[in-house]
C-alpha cells in the first residue's frame, strides 16, 4: 500500500546539514496498521510527512496505492493527497469553521452537490461519535473531541491511507485509548491502512501489526510487534520496551542498588522474557523443582498483545552453580531471552 | 441651542456649507483611499506570506523584491511623499491638487503599511493548520481564500482598524497640500487666521470618525473569533 525506496531528507540550517532520514525503506501492507516509534527528533515525522509529500524527500521513491507519488506533477499531487488523510498531535482545526464546515472543507469544490457532502459530513460526524457537534466552533471542544473532528475531516475524502502523526500524544490516558479504539474501528470497517507515529510503546502495543523502531533517522529494527516484544534486537528497542514494563523497575533498583537487589555469593538476578507459548507453562515452579533451586520473584509481568499474552520476570536464583547452569540452558532451550542484571557466582 | 453654537463656534456656524463639504471630502478620500488600499494591501501582505521561506508558494525572487520596495517606501514620510508624487500623481488621475490629488499618494502611502500589517496578522496563523489544508489535497489558491484569509478574519480586522485611523491621519495632512477636506479647513482658518474654534471643532470631527473606526473593526473582531 505504501512503498518508501531509499527514503534520504536533509535539511541545512545555519549550524550544517541535518540528515534527518537516512535511507529507509520499508513497505505498509495493505489494511495493516503499521507504527513507526521513536525518540524525539529521531525524524519520525519528517518520516510521515514524506509519505504525502507534505515534505519532499532529498532522494528516494515514494508509492502510495501502485502510483508513484515523487513523479507526479503538482495537480496530480493534490489529487493523491485526498486519498491520503492525516492527522496531528495538536489536532490543527481551523478555529474560525464550525465542526461541519472544518469536515466539510476537503469536500468543496470537488464535484459533489451540496446535499451530499451535508450527507456525507452527517454520516462522518455519527462513525467518530460527534453526532450534535456539527455547529459548534472547536474551541468549544476537548482535546479527544478536536482529534474525533479531525479524523472525521481526514476522512471526508474516502482516503485508503490514514497517516498519524503521534496523534495521541497530545491526549490523557482515557482519550488515548478511545481514540485508539476509533482509529482500530476505521481500520476495520472502512479497511483504510493505517501509519501511526509514536513515542509510546503502549500506542504501538494497543493497535499495531508490525513496527518499526527509528533512531538517527534510520531503522534500527523492523518486526511484527509480537516479535518486537519477545525478542528487541537493538538497544533503543529494548529500552521502548522496558518503558512499558513493570519489570524496567529492576533497572532504578540496581542502580540504587537497593537492598532488594543485593546478592549473596553465588545467586544470580536474571530477567527473563517470555513468548507466546512458553508464558503460560509454570516454568519457574518447574526449575525450582528440577534444577533444586530457590527462585525468589522480585517483578512479574503479563500482557496481552494482539491476543495473545505476552511476559517476563525479574529473579533472584540461588543454588549450586552447576545448577544455575543448567536452569540458564533449559531457558536457552525454551527460547527465553535471558538478561543477566546481577552475577555474584564468581564472588 | 442655534445661539449656544453660534456663541461658542462663531466661525465655524458662518462657514457651516464649508465645513460640511470638508467633511464629505474627507469621507471620500478615506473611502476611495481605504477601499485601493484594502485590496493592495491585502493582496501584497498575502503575497509576502505565501512567497517567504515557509511559505506555501516559496519564492525568494518575489519576496525580496517586495520586501525592500515595502521598507523602502514605509521610510518616506508621508509629507515627502505627498511632494515626491507630483508628477506620478498628475499623471494617473490628471490633477495633483483637490480630492482626486489626494488619492494616489494616500494609496501608495498606506499600502506598504498595511500590507505589513496584514502580513503580521497572516503570521498568526498556525503553520499546522496549513499543512493540514494541504494534507487535503487544497490548491494554493484555495488554502489563501479558505484558510489564511478566512482564518485571519479576525485579526485582519485589527490591521485594518489600525490602517483605517492612520489613513485618517494622512488624509488630514494631505489637506496641508491643497488636498481639501477637514486638514486643510483647520489649516486654512484655525492655524492660519487663528480661529481657535475651527481647529476645535475639526479635530472634535476627527476624533469622532477615529472612535466610529474602532468600534466597527472590534466589533468584526469579536464577532468572527471563536
Ligand atoms: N524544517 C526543518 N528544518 C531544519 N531541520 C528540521 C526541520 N524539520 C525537522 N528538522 C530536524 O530534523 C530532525 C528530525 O525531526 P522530526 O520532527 O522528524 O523528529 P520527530 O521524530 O518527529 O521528533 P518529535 O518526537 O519531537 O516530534 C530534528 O533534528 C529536527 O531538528
Ligand atoms: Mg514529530
Amino acid at each position: 500500500m505504501i512503498r518508501l525506496e531509499h527514503i534520504n531528507k536533509t535539511f541545512s540550517d545555519k549550524s550544517g546539514l541535518i540528515h534527518a532520514v537516512r535511507d529507509v525503506t520499508l513497505r505498509v501492507r495493505p489494511g495493516e496498521i503499521y507504527g513507526i516509534i521513536g525518540h524525539s527528533g529521531a525524524g519520525k515525522s519528517t518520516l510521515v510527512r514524506c509519505v504525502n509529500l507534505l515534505e519532499r524527500p532529498t532522494s528516494g521513491q515514494v508509492w502510495v496505492d501502485g502510483v508513484e507519488l515523487t513523479a507526479l506533477r503538482a495537480g496530480e499531487l493534490r489529487k493523491a493527497r485526498k486519498k491520503i488523510g492525516m492527522i496531528f498531535q495538536q489536532f490543527n482545526l481551523m478555529a474560525g469553521r464550525t465542526v461541519f464546515q472544518n469536515v466539510a472543507i476537503g469536500l468543496q469544490y470537488s464535484g459533489l452537490s451540496r446535499a451530499h457532502i451535508r450527507e456525507r459530513v452527517e454520516r462522518l460526524l455519527s462513525f467518530v461519535e460527534l453526532e450534535g457537534k456539527a455547529n459548534v466552533y472547536p474551541s468549544q471542544l476537548s482535546g479527544g473531541q478536536k482529534q474525533r473532528v479531525a479524523v472525521a475531516r481526514a476522512l471526508a475524502n474516502e482516503p485508503r491511507v490514514l497517516l498519524c502523526d503521534e496523534a495521541t500524544s497530545a491526549l490523557d490516558p482515557q482519550t488515548t485509548q478511545s481514540i485508539l479504539s476509533l482509529l482500530q474501528k476505521l481500520n476495520r470497517e472502512l479497511n483504510i491502512t493505517i501509519v501511526v507515529i509514536t513515542h509510546e510503546m503502549s500506542v504501538i502495543k494497543k493497535i499495531c501489526q508490525r513496527v518499526a523502531v527509528i533512531e538517527h533517522g534510520a531503522i534500527a529494527e523492523e518486526n511484527e510487534v509480537l516479535g518486537l516484544f519477545a525478542n528487541p534486537r537493538q538497544q533503543v528497542t529494548k529500552d521502548f520496551l522496558y518503558t512499558t514494563s513493570s519489570l524496567s523497575g529492576v533497572y532504578p533498583l540496581v542502580r540504587e542498588d537497593s537492598p532488594v537487589v543485593r546478592l549473596k555469593p553465588g545467586e544470580v538476578l536474571l530477567l527473563m522474557r517470555y513468548g507466546t507459548t512458553q508464558v503460560c507453562q509454570p516454568l519457574v515452579s518447574r526449575m525450582s523443582k528440577q534444577f533444586d533451586l530457590e527462585i525468589n520473584i522480585l517483578f512479574g509481568d503479563l500482557e496481552i498483545i494482539e491476543g495473545a499474552p505476552m511476559g517476563g520476570t525479574a529473579a533472584i536464583f540461588h543454588g549450586t552453580p552447576e545448577n544455575i547452569k543448567s536452569a540458564l540452558k533449559f531457558l536457552e532451550a525454551e527460547h527465553i531471552t535471558v538478561e543477566v542484571i546481577r552475577d555474584a557466582r564468581m564472588a | 441651542m442655534r445661539e449656544w453654537l453660534e456663541l461658542w463656534f462663531p466661525n465655524v456656524m458662518v462657514r457651516l456649507p464649508e465645513f460640511y463639504k470638508a467633511i464629505r471630502d474627507t469621507l471620500t478620500m478615506f473611502s476611495v483611499a481605504g477601499a485601493f488600499v484594502f485590496v493592495l494591501g491585502l493582496a501584497l501582505g498575502v503575497l509576502l506570506t505565501v512567497t517567504r521561506r515557509d511559505g506555501i508558494l516559496r519564492n525568494a525572487v518575489i519576496f525580496q523584491a517586495l520586501d525592500k520596495a515595502i521598507n523602502v517606501f514605509r521610510s518616506i514620510p508621508f509629507i515627502i511623499l505627498l511632494t515626491l508624487l507630483l508628477p506620478l500623481t498628475r499623471f494617473i488621475v490628471g490633477t495633483a491638487i483637490g480630492v482626486r490629488g489626494a488619492i494616489v499618494p494616500l494609496v501608495i502611502g498606506t499600502v506598504p503599511f498595511f500590507s505589513r500589517q496584514v502580513e503580521a496578522a497572516l503570521a498568526n496563523i498556525d503553520g499546522g493548520v496549513i499543512e493540514a489544508a494541504q494534507s487535503l489535497g487544497m490548491s494554493s489558491l484555495g488554502i489563501i481564500f479558505r484558510v489564511y484569509l478566512w482564518e485571519g478574519i479576525p485579526m485582519l480586522a485589527r490591521a485594518a482598524t489600525i490602517t483605517a485611523i492612520s489613513l485618517i491621519g494622512s488624509t488630514a495632512m494631505a489637506g496641508a497640500v491643497g488636498a481639501g477636506g477637514l486638514g486643510d479647513f483647520a489649516i486654512k482658518y484655525g492655524h492660519n487666521r487663528f480661529m481657535v474654534d475651527v481647529t476645535w471643532v475639526t479635530v472634535a470631527a476627527l476624533v469622532l470618525l477615529v472612535c466610529a473606526v474602532q468600534i466597527v473593526g472590534s466589533l468584526i473582531a469579536r464577532a468572527t473569533t471563536h
